[in-house]
């Protein structure tokens, strides 16, 4: 059967210019972060990765993506849950509201949690005088990245349970099964690779959050640096190598990210093809 | 009992309905709108004025020109990329597909201030890129060119993973109509292809220049930042921030906050307008 563009030498001719332009585009920065990190050897590389600041960093991020992940988890599986098996008023304006935060510059979303929670908000004032410090501290930074990672698992779950229907859930109701039970044995098997690519997406943006993180953070050394936010003081001070050290940590996270995709895609074409 | 009675109201089967609109409704109130009434509260104290003063001077004014003409030059060319690289992955098998419709995502997963170092180095005078188009008189770093591109860069994924599923779906029973009443491939695409994608692609390439407006990590870098000639808004907030003029800051955000989520309401109507159309009435 013939299909529009199916010609040899237009096949040929927009594969070309598409690799092209995706390897110049995508690719070559790709290549560029590790070449960077690595110009100087294996040596200088692992010197700036061992830096105490950058030990630190590495700390300060891995605690900011393992309190995040289990928040946005519990609240995405609730919210989904909600509004893919109930029907209620205010459905519709709900799963709008959740998508909030995309719609949010991360810089706005930084300074709206340092409007309120800083030293000259109404909350933020009565923490200070209760000597409560949010802002500038590790506990802002992870209030303002639970905000910009919280419609992720939410996203992945929502049209997956929607298309499922609720009927398995049911039918184990009619058998008697407790509520918590039914999620365990029924929906969790389900759902649990888009709840696993959920939190994968999760991770990454937890991990590699630099607007709203930097808004917040107070940029002390070995305090509230986050990775980025490291890495973007390395670059300033034309310490290139370094900075390229900690970015080829982070663009590992990205590759493992799009490796987790692909895989759990291909799990999930499976699960289509036998059920 | 009343299930066997089956034109009464759908009731609630499933347990769980107190506990997950709990959560949701606490979380939804505390962490995206609570946060919201600090910027209110910032924007009382200000008369309208100073308001009026503070968004109008001629710095920021500077600003979103610049941030609205590369972010729409962003969308366009992503547009144009996005929709090709969407045919290619949707209508082709060939050597490393997988690999390229991987790399799509890339923008997403990639820190955006990792990606705002690379392509900082990778287009200056002396980086691989800029190296070879500075002796051709394009300056790329330092330039809006160089804030266009790293809008570009950060918002590709929006395209293609918008136009891609709704190719996917296109029968290909469609072409071969075209094709058997003789159109060529030049006028099959425009008049059989693209008005089916037409939706999708405006929704994606609405989506990439949203996502550019607001995007700061990947531009900073690569900006130059020079007053009235290479400062993003995004920026304009930050720099107020960094003078503690909390009341500055917040009058910019609430301008770039407004025109985003205003942007946003448009693309869904839009969206939802087209696929009732699509899908004969139904949400």
């Amino acid at each position: 059967m013939q299909r529009i563009g199916d010609a040899p030498a237009v096949r040929r001719l927009l594969v070309g210019a598409a690799v092209l332009l995706a390897g110049l585009f995508l690719l070559l920065p790709l290549v560029a972060i590790f070449a960077q990190a690595f110009s100087q050897g294996i040596g200088v590389f692992w010197s700036n990765i061992s830096d105490r600041y950058t030990l630190a960093a590495i700390g300060l991020t891995l605690l900011i993506a393992t309190l995040t992940i289990p928040i946005c988890l519990a609240f995405g599986v609730a919210l989904a849950w909600l509004v893919t098996r109930f029907e209620f008023p205010g459905r519709r304006l709900l799963q709008t509201l959740i998508d909030i935060p995309f719609a949010v510059s991360p810089v706005v979303a930084g300074l709206i949690y340092l409007l309120l929670y800083g030293r000259n908000g109404w909350i933020g004032g009565w923490l200070d005088a209760h000597d409560i410090q949010l802002m500038f501290a590790w506990p802002g930074i992870l209030m303002v990245t639970v905000f910009v990672t919280s419609p992720f698992v939410a996203r992945e779950l929502i049209p997956l349970m929607q298309a499922q229907g609720s009927r398995e859930e049911e039918a184990a109701v009619t058998l008697g099964a407790p509520g918590w039970t039914i999620f365990r044995r029924v929906t969790l098997p389900n759902i649990r690779w888009a709840l696993l690519y959920g939190v994968v997406l999760t991770n990454a943006r937890a991990v590699g959050e630099f607007g709203a993180v930097s808004v917040v953070s107070g940029a002390i050394r070995g305090q509230t640096m986050t990775l980025p936010l490291h890495l973007e003081q390395l670059y300033q001070d034309y310490n290139a190598v370094g900075a390229f050290a900690s970015a080829a940590l982070l663009a590992l996270i990205a590759l493992f990210t799009l490796a987790a995709k692909a895989g759990l895609e291909w799990r999930t074409a499976r699960q289509e093809v036998t059920p | 009992m009343s299930a066997l009675a089956l034109p009464l109201p759908r009731r609630r089967v499933l347990p769980g309905f107190g506990l997950s609109l709990g959560i949701s409704l606490t979380f939804v109130s505390l962490v995206l709108l609570l946060p919201m009434t600090g910027l209110v509260g910032q924007l009382k104290g200000l008369s309208l004025a100073e308001y009026w003063a503070i968004i109008s001077d001629g710095r920021v004014v500077a600003s979103y020109t610049v941030t609205i003409g590369a972010a729409a030059l962003a969308a366009l060319a992503n547009a144009a990329f996005g929709l090709l690289l969407a045919w290619v992955l949707v209508r082709y098998d060939f050597p490393g597909k997988r690999l390229l419709d991987a790399l799509m995502d890339l923008p997403f997963a990639l820190p955006t201030a990792v990606a705002g170092i690379t392509l900082a180095t990778l287009y200056a005078g002396n980086g691989w890129v800029g190296g070879l188009l500075e002796p051709l008189g394009l300056k790329v770093a330092y330039t809006w060119v160089g804030i266009a591109l790293a809008m570009a860069f950060t918002s590709i994924p929006f395209v293609v993973r918008t136009v891609q599923p709704v190719l996917e779906d296109l029968p290909p029973e469609v072409d071969e109509a075209a094709m058997t009443l003789g159109a060529s491939d030049a006028t099959g695409f425009r008049r059989v292809i693209l008005p089916y994608l037409w939706p999708a692609l405006v929704t994606g390439t609405g989506l990439a220049f949203v996502r550019s407006l607001g995007e700061f990590g990947a531009i900073i870098f690569i900006a130059g930042n020079a007053p009235f000639e290479t400062e993003i808004t995004a920026l304009m907030i930050f720099v107020k921030l960094q003078e503690y003029d909390y009341a500055g800051a917040s009058a910019i955000a609430s301008v770039v906050l407004a025109v985003s989520l205003a942007l946003l309401l448009a693309i869904n109507v839009w969206q939802g307008h087209f696929i009732k159309r699509l899908h004969g009435g139904r949400g």
